[in-house]
């Protein structure tokens, strides 16, 4: 019974329910009178042209990917660095091969133009 | 005096056990009773938060700030909140509706989720999670999965594109954040959040890897979208961001969420590098364990109202590149860095403090130089640009 998690379990919902309660709270106490004009996209009073989903440069997703490849390698990393009481100077020296590895994968994202912004 | 957390826990234990119920429901039902408790007084805490972040920034710009509501402009955001709960709520058109309304909903959560971990005094925390710091880092993303579940919802290509350039700077402040953890999760040998804090009895983290601690508040104010790096918001670019179809308390979520989490990047950044609770003290007086851990959170929270109000904002390539081609490869090299000489400094016996220190101030001084150089080939070429332009002019007069 002595779960730590217990406490989570019972913080996020309650996390959630207050926010959704005031917001609860501002949609029965806000009037209502919808119509046609008031539902429309806003853009600062000009009508809006074409598709919502409209198309959105690529950087944003090569960007994505480098950061999924280092964080994926980020969260390895954290085994190595809580044992690292327990390690000899050897293994640490191991963790930073790994390191290096990733820096590498960094520098050729970097030449390969993934970095820039243009 | 000795233990009054402890105290008040066993007496409620005690309560609920003599009114016949199992000691461990009784136990669960503390948890649940702290739970919201924690929660509660943390949206509240929202109401003071905010209007003293006002005050402050006004006065950082020279003018008073919120002064009307009550005195000193206490009650501001009280009344804000009575304002916004009585707005029309307007649901446009075409909106994706449940994903629309959980949106802000997650990124509150996010915010308190992280809360559950954070110990406020020896003996006086929500719990212990031997993945502490893994934990912060993964409720912490949900809130960037609400910012784009809000612009995605919104049927606004505006919204749309606000939340694609906040992933974007979101994302990318992550890597230095969970590499910069790396820091004190090796020099605790933990990664429960209570274990960093007791392992930095003789020495603040701040101390022993002052650099990690400067790239961790740099990215975490990254991470909270804050002036310098507000691009989330673009009132002349992208309408507003990714919260334009929001209005009333839904859109209010947001800033509570925003506001709350500038304060625990100071509740953090105090508890993995500050000490957290500790202070002379302390150990024997919880009580002074929880004034001690609110004041550094207060300092290093007053440190990023202070930067929020003197720094312009910067672009968004300037955003990326600063991240990826200065912190993400600065934390890398720390990492290396604080493994290596603190390892040496173990099996040669010298002095962990000071090799560090060493280590640090020779890294510093290497980044200053390669900075220092890249500012000066800018120049030169921004010259040489001027130089080129200045010839053109001339060439065309004639």
């Amino acid at each position: 019974m002595h779960d730590p998690w217990v406490f989570v379990a019972f913080l996020l919902p309650i996390g959630l329910l207050l926010p959704a309660v005031a917001v609860l709270m501002g949609i029965l106490l806000g009037p209502r009178k919808p119509n046609a004009i008031k539902g429309t996209t806003y853009e600062c009073g000009i009508e809006t042209v074409g598709d919502t989903w409209v198309q959105f440069r690529a950087s944003y997703y090569i960007f994505a990917l480098i950061f999924v490849v280092f964080d994926v390698e980020a969260v390895f990393l954290f085994p190595w660095a809580v044992a690292y009481n327990r390690m000899e100077l050897y293994m640490v020296l191991e963790g930073v091969l790994f390191l290096l590895i990733l820096a590498a994968g960094l520098l050729y994202a970097w030449r390969k133009g993934a970095l820039e912004w243009v | 005096m000795g233990d009054p957390f402890g105290i008040i826990g066993r007496w409620l234990i005690d309560l609920v056990t003599g009114l016949g119920m199992e000691p461990g429901a009784a136990l669960t039902l503390l948890r649940f009773l702290g739970a919201a408790i924690l929660a509660t007084v943390l949206l509240l805490a929202c109401f003071f938060l905010i209007v003293a972040e006002r005050k402050l920034l006004g006065r950082f710009q020279d003018r008073y700030g919120p002064n009307r509501v009550g005195p000193w402009g206490v009650f501001q955001t009280v009344a804000d909140f009575v304002k916004l709960i009585g707005k029309e709520i307007v649901i446009p058109d075409g909106i994706d509706k449940p994903v629309y309304w959980l949106a802000p909903l997650l990124v509150v959560m996010s915010v308190v989720g992280i809360w559950a971990v954070v110990p406020f005094a020896p003996g006086f925390r929500g719990t212990d999670l031997n993945v502490g710091v893994l934990y912060i880092v993964s409720i912490g993303a949900i809130g960037t999965l609400g910012i784009i579940m809000a612009g995605w919802s919104s049927n606004n290509k505006f919204a749309l594109l606000g939340a694609f350039r906040a992933v974007a700077q979101l994302v990318s402040y992550e890597i230095p954040m969970v590499l910069t953890l790396l820091i004190p999760t090796m020099l605790a040998g933990s990664m429960g959040v209570t274990a960093i804090v007791e392992a930095q009895k003789d020495l603040w983290f701040i101390a022993a890897a002052p650099l990690a601690a400067a790239v961790f508040l740099i990215s975490s104010v990254a991470e909270n979208g804050r002036a310098p790096f507000d691009l989330m918001e673009g009132e002349s670019e992208i309408v507003a961001g990714f919260n334009i179809e929001y209005g009333g308390l839904a859109f209010g979520m947001f800033y509570v969420g925003e506001f709350l989490h500038a304060f625990t990047v100071g509740v953090l950044f105090s508890t993995l590098f500050l000490g957290g609770w500790r202070g002379p003290g302390a150990e024997a007086y919880p009580l002074l364990g929880l004034v001690y851990f609110f004041a550094k959170a207060l300092a290093v929270w007053f440190l990023t109202i202070w930067v929020r109000g003197s720094f312009p904002r910067v672009r968004i390539d300037q955003l990326l590149a600063l991240n990826w081609k200065f912190l993400t490869p600065l934390a890398l090299v720390i990492v290396a860095l604080t493994a290596v000489v603190d390892k040496m400094a173990a099996e040669q016996g010298w002095s962990q403090l000071l090799s560090l220190l060493a280590a640090n101030a020779v890294l510093a001084l290497v980044m200053f130089a390669v900075l220092g150089a890249y500012g000066r080939s800018v120049r030169r070429r921004e010259e040489k640009l001027r130089g080129n332009a200045a010839a053109l002019q001339a060439g065309s007069a004639r």
